[in-house]
């Protein structure tokens, strides 16, 4: 063997081994495919799941019932006075519309179990047909109003895939009634728009995420002014001011250790010193913002830094032979060419922020928040603490409300990546 | 070559005291050992007119020393070529020349360098008006990827040389007319400048740097990264604008400094070896060491 070996040319013994190359090639590619092979599988697995749970959160159940606007049972006379309007009971007209068309209905406990078929936010929404039309007065029209989420849910699975009949936590007097009303047509699925209008609510059917979402939009904008332009500035004086010495490098080490700080632990310093020592209140977007700002810095300033650095050093001694003066050749040279990197660190570290939750939880942002917040200075909670405070409740309905929550969030984050994405691409169109 | 004779017939008498201080000492050239050769530079480091004035320079990078008490002069629309072998600091000295080496934190420089009466190295001396006097283009074209005009203009506009768009227009058109690249490029001036070739990017950068109207400029290998043909029209270029212009040039081609230099200067080792006119340098070396170097015995 080793004397044919020594025989063989440098040809023959290369065209040995090609094999051998060819095939540790293919495993090499095998692996590359197969990981990515499993990212997508992961994902399709979990688009899935949160899709088939969370599709029917769209749709809602309203039940169609004849309501006579019946000034005496309400304790109204005069439809226009806010006053006499904040006061009627207009629980009382569903209650007997409902009586009307289910005179069987007749002991205390059937009586209750039939009210609890209609959402109790209906009574609202007749004031609100009232006040906007005090014509109704007198009159007996359909309206068509939330059902209850048991109801709700029971319509939706009534007939599954097993054939058998879900009953959930409805009751057969309940489901009777139901099936009638089905059979009169007074059930109808319609889009959920209560989904997103509204805050958060006890009652699943009346739950929507838009105080969330505005909670998480009005958080990640305080985060987002704060810690870029402060991540950017840092990076810039780091990387083309600071003198190298043994400060710069025990900021250096210390920046990188934040990196790895765990979040709640920011969420624990937000709520020492925004909360404890600036006295400022709780659950507000803008302290939920200052702590994200707090947990995002790092990330920003070590991807700008990168970036920073990538960018030629010839670049910069062609600025600075010409006499411009360092700021000049940051703000004209450095930073236009950095940019689309620290776009790509700023995007990691705000989606991160996005789906955030530990800090948030520490400075009260998983407070009960029925109003949408329209300031900074509202009390709000965020999209994923509304997905925590969700898939922590009992209620059937809200399963699926939780995957819908969690469609949202990706939409949201989803759509926030593309505008990155393409205000990266116009950047670095420019040059 | 014929505009700048004068210059360099009054050095000869400027410079005659030097010319006797060392005669090359006979025997075997080693690179090694040829460090303690070095001794006084020889020839003629002195200009009667000079432009810049360099004395007793030495720059450190941290402990080690790249430059040992240098002293040239680089006279009024002169081209003096410096060349050596790699490492010699050649490109450190041209550097200190507008302070470029401030961007090296470890550098440091003692001694005198002079723009005429300008001390570069003064502690109270700002790097931008020095600059703007003294222009720099590099070993490696390094246009801005802006466009070609933006690339011109940008000089003009951070000095605030100009206050209409027709006058900046004219800088840039009599720029790159003068760095003849304005043919080539006049109906794309908003084209990106990062998509010349090669030898354009680099009269781009000359462009760049005469737009701004400097009194020296120092180019640092010009052409090293260059075909021939983009070569020698750099090298025409040179010889043209040193009639307005006062160039020193870093090169590692001995044919290019013997075309377009009027005085050579040769660094060893971060020592300058001799100054002499260009012919005598590659005719008739003074030291030892520079006819080993234009021999090919060593570089």
């Amino acid at each position: 063997m080793t004397n044919s070996n020594q025989t063989l040319s440098t040809a023959e013994k290369v065209n040995q081994s090609l094999q051998k190359r060819y095939r540790a090639e293919k495993r090499f590619r095998a692996y590359g495919i197969s990981a990515i092979a499993f990212g997508l599988l992961c994902l399709v697995v979990l688009f899935t799941d949160i899709i088939s749970k969370g599709h029917s959160a769209f749709l809602q159940t309203y039940i169609k019932l004849e309501i006579t606007f019946d000034p005496v049972e309400m304790g109204l006379d005069d439809p226009t006075d806010a006053r006499q309007l904040a006061m009627a009971d207009f629980d009382s007209l569903i209650r007997n519309a409902l009586k009307e068309q289910f005179p069987e209905a007749s002991d205390r406990r059937d009586r209750r179990a039939l009210y609890a078929v209609v959402s109790n936010g209906a009574a609202f929404k007749l004031r609100e047909q009232l006040k906007a039309d005090p014509e109704l007065l007198n009159q007996t029209v359909p309206v068509w109003m939330l059902a209850d989420d048991d109801i709700d849910t029971y319509v939706k699975n009534r007939e599954d895939a097993q054939g058998e009949t879900f009953a959930g936590r409805i009751s057969e007097k309940q489901m009777g009634w139901v099936n009638t009303l089905i059979e009169n047509d007074q059930v109808e699925s319609r889009f959920n728009t209560t989904f997103f209008t509204s805050g958060d609510s006890r009652e699943p059917e009346q739950a929507g995420i838009l105080g969330a979402l505005m909670g998480s939009l009005l958080t990640l904008l305080v985060t987002i002014l704060l810690s870029f332009p402060i991540g950017v500035a840092a990076a810039v004086y780091l990387e083309e001011y600071a003198p190298q010495n043994k400060f710069t490098d025990f900021i250096e080490v210390n920046i990188n250790n934040l990196a790895a700080v765990p979040s709640i632990i920011f969420g624990l310093l937000g709520l020492a010193i925004f909360i404890g020592f600036f006295e400022m209140q709780r659950s507000l977007p803008l302290v939920g913002g200052l702590v994200l700002t707090l947990m995002t810095l790092p990330t920003i300033i070590i991807s700008s830094r990168a970036a920073i650095k990538a960018v030629p050093p010839s670049v910069r001694d062609a600025a600075l032979g010409l006499g411009a003066s360092k700021m000049q050749m940051v703000l004209h040279h450095v930073l236009p060419l950095a940019m689309p990197g620290m776009l790509t660190g700023a995007i990691i570290g705000f989606a991160q922020a996005l789906g955030e939750t530990a800090p948030l939880l520490m400075i009260g942002m998983v407070a009960f928040v029925v109003d949408v917040p329209g300031a900074i200075t509202d009390p709000a909670t965020a999209l994923p603490v509304q997905i925590f405070l969700w898939s922590d409740s009992p209620e059937r309905a809200f399963v699926e409300r939780t995957s819908a929550a969690i469609m949202v969030l990706l939409a949201f984050l989803i759509s926030m990546n593309t505008l990155a994405i393409w205000l990266r691409r116009r950047l670095e169109r420019r040059w | 070559m014929q505009a700048v004779n004068t210059p360099i017939q009054e050095n000869e008498k400027l410079n005659a005291n030097t010319n006797e201080a060392e005669r090359k000492p006979s025997g075997a050239e080693q690179m090694n050992d040829s460090a303690a050769k070095v001794g006084k530079t020889v020839g003629k480091p002195f200009a009667k007119h000079p432009k810049m004035t360099m004395r007793n320079v030495d720059v450190f990078y941290g402990d080690k020393q790249a430059i040992h008490d240098v002293s040239l002069d680089i006279g009024k629309n002169e081209v003096v070529a410096m060349i050596g072998p790699s490492g010699c600091g050649k490109s450190t000295f041209l550097r200190c020349l507008n302070r470029m080496n401030d961007t090296i934190e470890i550098c440091k420089v003692s001694g005198e360098i002079k723009l005429e009466e300008l001390d570069v190295y003064h502690p109270k001396q700002d790097v931008v008006p020095l600059r703007a006097r003294v222009g720099i283009v590099f070993q490696k074209p390094n246009p801005f990827p802006k466009s070609i005009y933006d690339n011109v203009a940008y000089g003009p506009r951070i000095h605030g040389l100009v206050e209409r768009k027709t006058d900046l227009d004219e800088i840039v058109e009599n720029s790159l007319r003068r760095a003849s690249l304005w043919e080539e490029v006049k109906d794309r001036l908003h084209a990106p400048g990062t998509g010349l070739s090669g030898g354009q990017q680099q009269r781009l950068c000359i462009a760049r740097t005469i737009a701004v109207s400097p009194e020296v400029i120092l180019m640092d290998e010009p052409c090293s990264a260059l075909d021939p043909i983009a070569t020698a029209k750099i090298e025409e270029l040179i010889t043209e604008l040193s009639e307005k212009f006062t160039i020193a040039i870093v090169t590692h081609s001995m044919q290019q400094a013997a075309r377009v230099s009027h005085r050579t200067a040769y660094f060893h080792m971060g020592k300058l070896v001799e100054v002499n006119d260009t012919k005598r340098v590659f005719t008739n070396p003074e030291h030892e060491l520079t006819e080993a170097y234009i021999t090919g015995r060593f570089g």
